[in-house]
């Protein structure tokens, strides 16, 4: 009796630190991960390329590319589809309808790989190689006039491409 | 400004003097008596509805409706609306038409709704790639990254963590974006600020999690990612995760909608909707942003020397007149209640004002208690409209002493086509003929 009051009194003391600490241990229900697995869930590309496959693209490349799984959306030259224009844009950021493209809005070069090997093309995301979404980026580049048609994007030039916005933004967060 | 207290007559009813001008009553007035509650009008949303509703009832009362006359249905295993509420849901945003029917959002009925908490069919919707299809036994969330011991939970392991609950709204940061075209759209209230909803979250607390992975000094931040078809993700600083952000399993008593996240969502009380990233599957412990597109290529403000203010992640102190709003039409001259919602990304509201000279005069509101932090306020007051024409307004302030904003001045901060973090002040205009209209004050 006296052995079950004191261990109840254990218990609830437990509870309570655990309520009111902020190292609350959890009932380590997680396993390990495999490194297959770190492999095949890393999907992110941060400004600095980290992370960027082997593989590579040119513009030439990406246009052909471009025309047969983007254009229906986001038209012939990157603008004029139903889906955001992707081309264009410059100078419009203050006016009532700003458009916000590749070239007149997004910092980082990189963030293009990213996006769209993660999420594009919309009917069918994590379809397109990695060589095509190289050459897809190259490609867009190249229409909003960052890049040279011929240059080739791949994980040692593409952190390189200076995008025309990238002093565009002030972080509100310390 | 008239004195409290006083009565005037307004033919058979004994009516307490306004305390603002076009007969913005007492907030008490209710409660103390002054007002007999039956004099209290309903607002209609189609002009003389509720006349030829109340007609028909009083023809009826002498005979025994037929419900009465046989017995009602059996029981069902989950229970629907009733069907003369069908009328009740969601109104749709899809700027990709049939291209991307998914990608977009749906907006909460606010205006024909009650209370602060939001049935969970209502709540609004914003998708990048539409709503997946998640079988629970195949999905798992794993914590990688800046980490002493990197982990996979599986959805069933998940469930069995101590659960925490709370209370709070989510908003998504582009709500009533609509109000920043040069024109105000005719809209009903929900079809502007119905992309915030509210409801009681419950699952297992971030911290707890980050604790068991251990979190690396060095890791500064997380990115987390969604299951959906566009791999949504955002970079949120630690800071908040430790604090008070959840991974939330189950929405007001029930485990989430798929349109909500299911199997998991990110919840992050109080701070733009997007970041609260649906369907759950990553967290990645890193030292800085990963400046995803959702974070440079959207979810940035535009201010007027086309820069952009970027991780604007807090919602700012907002308030909107659910109650008579809109499309909906006065039923003549008399007693009403003006209600609405009140919410802040800061903490608690502390206080609503109404006008209903659009600005000149204020009355204060009654709150409803509970009154919580980062959750819908339901404020409520009461009104003896004259027939004169209004312009029906609120203002909330929070527990830090922010106030919301005139249309004016939220407009001065930004660029003209910005449309997140609009926070301003929702004028309606109340016509003679009872017709009530979305302007821009």
């Amino acid at each position: 009796m006296c052995t079950c009051k004191w261990l109840s009194a254990v218990v609830l003391m437990t509870a309570v630190i655990c309520v009111v600490g902020t190292a609350c241990a959890g009932p380590n229900l997680g396993r390990d991960v495999t490194p297959e697995e770190m492999v095949t869930w890393e999907i992110t590309i941060p400004p600095d390329g980290s992370g960027l496959p082997p593989g590579g693209g040119t513009a030439t490349e990406g246009g052909t590319v471009y025309n047969a799984k983007c254009a229906s959306c986001h038209g012939a030259n990157g603008t004029g589809g139903p889906a955001d224009p992707l081309v264009g844009g410059i100078g419009t950021l203050v006016s009532q309808k700003p458009v916000k493209t590749i070239g007149s809005y997004w910092p980082y070069a990189t963030t293009l790989f990213d996006y769209i090997r993660r999420a594009m093309p919309y009917d069918r995301p994590r379809s397109l190689s990695n060589d095509d979404v190289y050459a897809v980026s190259a490609y867009l580049l190249s229409l909003n006039g960052i890049i040279d048609q011929k240059a080739r994007m791949d994980a040692h030039t593409l952190p390189q491409v200076h995008m025309p916005n990238r002093e565009g933004f002030v972080s509100y967060w310390p | 400004m008239p004195k409290q207290g006083r009565r005037q007559s307004t033919g058979a009813m004994e009516l307490p003097v306004p305390v603002a001008d076009h007969g913005l009553l007492d907030r008490r007035a209710f409660l103390t008596g002054a007002i007999h509650v039956a004099g209290l009008v309903a607002v209609g949303s189609h002009a003389g509805d509720l006349v030829a509703t109340a007609q028909a009832a009083e023809s009826m009362t002498l005979e025994t409706p037929p419900w009465m006359q046989g017995p009602g249905q059996p029981f069902r295993g989950y229970g629907q609306p009733a069907k003369y509420e069908e009328e009740v849901k969601r109104t749709f945003f899809q700027p990709y038409k049939d291209i991307a029917p998914g990608s977009g959002a749906s907006m909460t009925p606010l205006h024909q709704l009650q209370g602060t908490i939001t049935p969970n069919g209502l709540h609004f919707e914003r998708h990048h790639s539409g709503v997946p299809d998640i079988d629970p036994a195949q999905h798992a969330l794993l914590i990688h990254g800046l980490v002493r011991r990197p982990l996979h939970f599986s959805v069933e392991a998940l469930l069995r963590y101590p659960t925490i609950s709370r209370i709070c709204f989510v908003e998504c940061s582009g709500n009533s974006f609509f109000n920043v075209a040069a024109e105000p759209p005719q809209k009903s209230c929900g079809a502007i600020h119905g992309l915030v909803s509210c409801s009681e979250w419950t699952g297992v607390s971030l911290a707890v999690v980050l604790e068991e992975a251990g979190v690396d000094p060095q890791g500064k931040w997380l990115v987390a990612e969604g299951a959906d078809a566009a791999a949504m993700n955002r970079s949120i600083p630690l800071v908040k995760a430790l604090d008070d952000a959840m991974i939330a399993l189950y929405q007001n008593g029930e485990r989430l909608r798929p349109e909500q996240g299911y199997p998991m969502r990110l919840l992050l009380p109080g701070w733009e909707g997007n970041t609260s990233i649906k369907w759950l599957r990553r967290l990645t412990i890193t030292e800085g942003p990963v400046y995803s597109r959702e974070e440079t290529s959207k979810y940035t403000d535009l201010m007027p020397d086309g820069k952009a203010r970027q991780f604007t992640f807090p919602m700012a102190v907002k308030s909107v007149i659910t109650h008579p709003s809109a499309g909906m039409r006065m039923q003549g001259k008399g007693l009403y209640e003006v209600s609405g919602l009140a919410w802040s990304g800061a903490g608690r509201v502390t206080k609503v004002e109404v006008s209903a000279d659009g600005g000149k005069s204020w009355a204060e509101a009654a709150l409803q208690a509970p009154i919580l932090p980062l959750a819908l306020t339901r404020f409520r007051l009461p009104w003896n409209w004259d027939g004169s024409p209004v312009l029906l307004q609120s203002r909330a302030t929070d527990e830090k002493g922010n106030v919301q904003t005139t249309r004016e001045q939220w407009t001065a901060q930004y660029s003209a086509g910005n449309v997140y973090h609009y926070n301003a002040m929702q004028t309606w205009s109340v016509s003679p003929a009872g017709e009530i209209k979305n302007v821009y004050l």
